[in-house]
């Protein structure tokens, strides 16, 4: 029961972290039908950069309070990612809006590399100790559950932020302009919304959660790498897929069940196949719900949308 | 608009140049070797990688470029075929098969892979069928990475050495060989088994290209549902893609492990499966000659950097700010994004690839 317990929160907060991620991609194909493949690189960038600046600063003053260093990581990481999600999608992606399918998708993939190309030019190679600025020292046991202050400061961010988008979304003219615009883009238009603006809005916005999604992760696992981003990148986006692509809600319920799978999957693996298959197998879990998904129930969990689509 | 052009008769300028084309290309291609030598080994070395790449992306194009459906798991078939040679001839099992068990062997489970990714994926299309390949390769690594217990099968991340070299008809090509005193090092021999594996694969494939098939892959590519009204059976013509590209990975995979002696999960990365991809797209999608071209260029132009832009670098900041390595995947990643923005169709661009480009989501 301990163990079962341990995995529920194991996976909610890997899964909070994946549905911020998949917001990102469920917005961007909503609005304009594309896999934006570089989206799991704005999370490694967030990481980075928030890293640089918390080791920068903590070099300069040393005797700063961890939770200052962490809002200095977040104020500068979230910026920065907003800056390249814009241009990603301004240089990248607008001239191809009208094109066939394929080439924006080869350019997303050409533009994830490229991304992960200048990390490993500026940052190198090596894995990066991210700091603890959370306490990952376990509290007093509940139940049984060891839990850190770091896995309760994730889940209650995430969710917090989940929670402001939805606002966004449903209540703001920005999310009004973007919800039309998902509808149909010329016809929103015509009502006198400007249709690059909102798209434009979407890329920024996706990039921030992104930013605040890998500076979370890197904070959960300590380390940071110019490669961190495509796995956690295409989990994300198999959760979207999973609550139904273009479906904020379904992203983030996408998410938390991706991440609890992951959990129990990694945790019980060994005895379901005797020994044969070990926790190092984790990472087949998302590959194969994507597929299945894609499969048999091309709209997700909570989505409408089908798979001919793309 | 929307016709197949592929057998219809090129222009007269253009058949003139192709008279003397061929010849040329020809000669360079036998000559290339020992032009190479005259350079240093390493670059035979090179030029045996081309052809290797250029064998990759000949399938790779038969599935991406004639039947439309976008793989990026497609290494995984390039393993499938190394990993059956190394199984079958090396001291691993203590198996040590002949070639002309071995390749067909590795070519066939490599079409059987294709067959297994290609049914259930039948209904995607476009990016989601992208992903799905991604994760069929990725998961195909993950297993070669793990399979090493509780049974030992693949030695997991340290790979299977001292693999059996190709021997054809008792001739070892891992050895120099003296012929009426000239000496014709091993690079060079397996330079011309690989070229008659080109040779084969660009004859093959240019008769199924103007074959009943290779129009029904172009019809799929163009417009699936008119395809399938005109009595194409999809199904049975996408898994026949999957399939044929799959064995020219198994085929060629098979020549890698036997060349390299060696293989370990490290050289079937994603990685891998998107340089293939821009070989294609550089190339220009769907046309043989463009995607060669790709393949040779992409393979030959980060040696090059290797070997200028190092010592330029030296000579200019006294240290290496980009190791070769980073240069390649530079190269590559703006190679995809300019290509797609300035020139989609590629380098030499098939006829029919963009027949209706003014046609939103098609």
């Amino acid at each position: 029961m301990e163990t079962f317990l341990q995995q529920i929160l194991n996976g909610l907060v890997s899964g909070s972290i994946y549905a911020l991620v998949a917001l990102g991609y469920t917005m961007v194909y909503g609005i304009l039908g594309l896999i934006n493949f570089a989206h799991g690189e704005l999370v490694m960038i967030g990481a980075l950069v928030a890293l640089q600046t918390v080791t920068l600063l903590a070099g300069a003053f040393p005797g700063l309070h961890p939770v200052f260093l962490l809002l200095a990581g977040v104020g500068t990481a979230v910026p920065v990612c907003m800056a390249v999600g814009y241009l990603i999608e301004r240089i990248g992606y607008r001239r191809l809006r009208n094109a066939p399918r394929l080439a924006p998708l080869i350019t997303a993939i050409g533009v994830s590399f490229l991304l992960q190309t200048l990390a490993m030019i500026i940052w190198g190679r090596e894995f990066h100790v991210f700091p603890q600025l959370v306490s990952t020292t376990p509290m007093q046991p509940m139940a049984g559950v060891v839990v850190s202050p770091l896995q309760i400061f994730t889940i209650v961010v995430a969710f917090a932020l989940m929670g402001g988008l939805m606002l966004l979304v449903n209540k703001s003219r920005l999310g009004r302009a973007m919800r039309a615009t998902a509808e149909n883009h010329r016809v929103a238009g015509l009502m006198g919304i400007n249709a690059n603006g909102v798209i434009a809005a979407t890329f920024i916005i996706g990039s921030g959660l992104a930013a605040l999604a890998g500076v979370l992760f890197a904070s959960n696992y300590a380390i940071a790498h110019y490669a961190m981003g495509f796995t956690p990148g295409l989990k994300a986006f198999t959760a979207a897929v999973l609550g139904g692509i273009g479906n904020l809600p379904g992203a983030m319920v996408g998410g938390l069940v991706l991440g609890l799978v992951e959990s129990f999957g990694a945790g019980y693996i060994e005895h379901l196949t005797f020994g044969f298959l070990n926790s190092s197998y984790q990472d087949i879990f998302a590959f194969i719900i994507l597929g299945a998904v894609l499969i048999f129930r091309p709209s997700g969990l909570l989505g409408e949308r089908v798979a001919d689509r793309a | 608009m929307t016709t197949n052009s592929t057998a219809l008769p090129l222009p007269a300028s253009v058949a003139f140049d192709r008279r003397l084309q061929r010849p040329l290309v020809i000669l360079l291609a036998l000559a290339a070797p020992l032009i190479a030598l005259a350079m240093g080994k390493s670059w035979v070395r090179v030029l045996d990688f081309a052809l290797l790449y250029v064998l990759l992306a000949i399938g790779l194009n038969l599935v991406v470029g004639f039947a439309g459906l976008l793989d990026l798991g497609y290494i995984a078939f390039y393993a499938v075929g190394a990993y059956t040679w190394a199984f079958l001839a090396s001291p691993h099992f203590g198996l040590h098969l002949p070639f002309w068990i071995v390749l067909p062997l590795g070519a066939a489970f490599a079409a059987l892979a294709g067959i297994a990714l290609g049914f259930p994926t039948l209904r995607l299309r476009g990016d989601y069928l992208a992903i799905v390949t991604l994760g069929f390769g990725e998961i195909i690594r993950i297993f070669m990475n793990n399979l090493n217990q509780p049974i030992n099968i693949t030695n997991g991340p340290q790979g299977i050495d001292s693999i059996d070299p190709l021997t054809i008809a008792g001739l070892d090509l891992s050895k120099d060989l003296d012929l009426f005193g000239v000496q014709l090092p091993s690079l060079t021999l397996y330079y011309y088994a690989f070229l008659a594996c080109v040779v084969a694969a660009i004859i093959l494939v240019r008769r199924l290209q103007i074959s009943r098939i290779g129009r029904a892959w172009a019809a799929i590519r163009d417009d699936e549902l008119a395809a399938k009204a005109i009595g194409i059976d999809t199904r049975m013509m996408k898994l026949l893609a999957f399939a044929l590209g799959a064995t020219f990975g198994g085929v060629s995979g098979g020549l890698f492990a036997a060349f390299q002696g060696f293989v370990s999960p490290e050289s079937f990365s994603l990685m891998e499966s998107i340089v293939v991809l821009t070989m294609i797209v550089l190339g220009g999608m769907g046309n043989l000659a463009g995607v060669i071209v790709g393949a040779i260029l992409l393979t030959a132009l980060p040696e090059l950097l290797r070997h200028f832009a190092v010592p330029m670098q030296m000579a200019l900041f006294g240290k290496t700010l980009l190791d070769p390595e980073v240069l390649r995947m530079l190269l590559l990643s703006l190679a995809m994004i300019v290509m797609m923005l300035v020139r989609p169709a590629g380098l030499l661009p098939a006829r029919t690839r963009y027949a209706h480009r003014d046609r939103r989501n098609a």
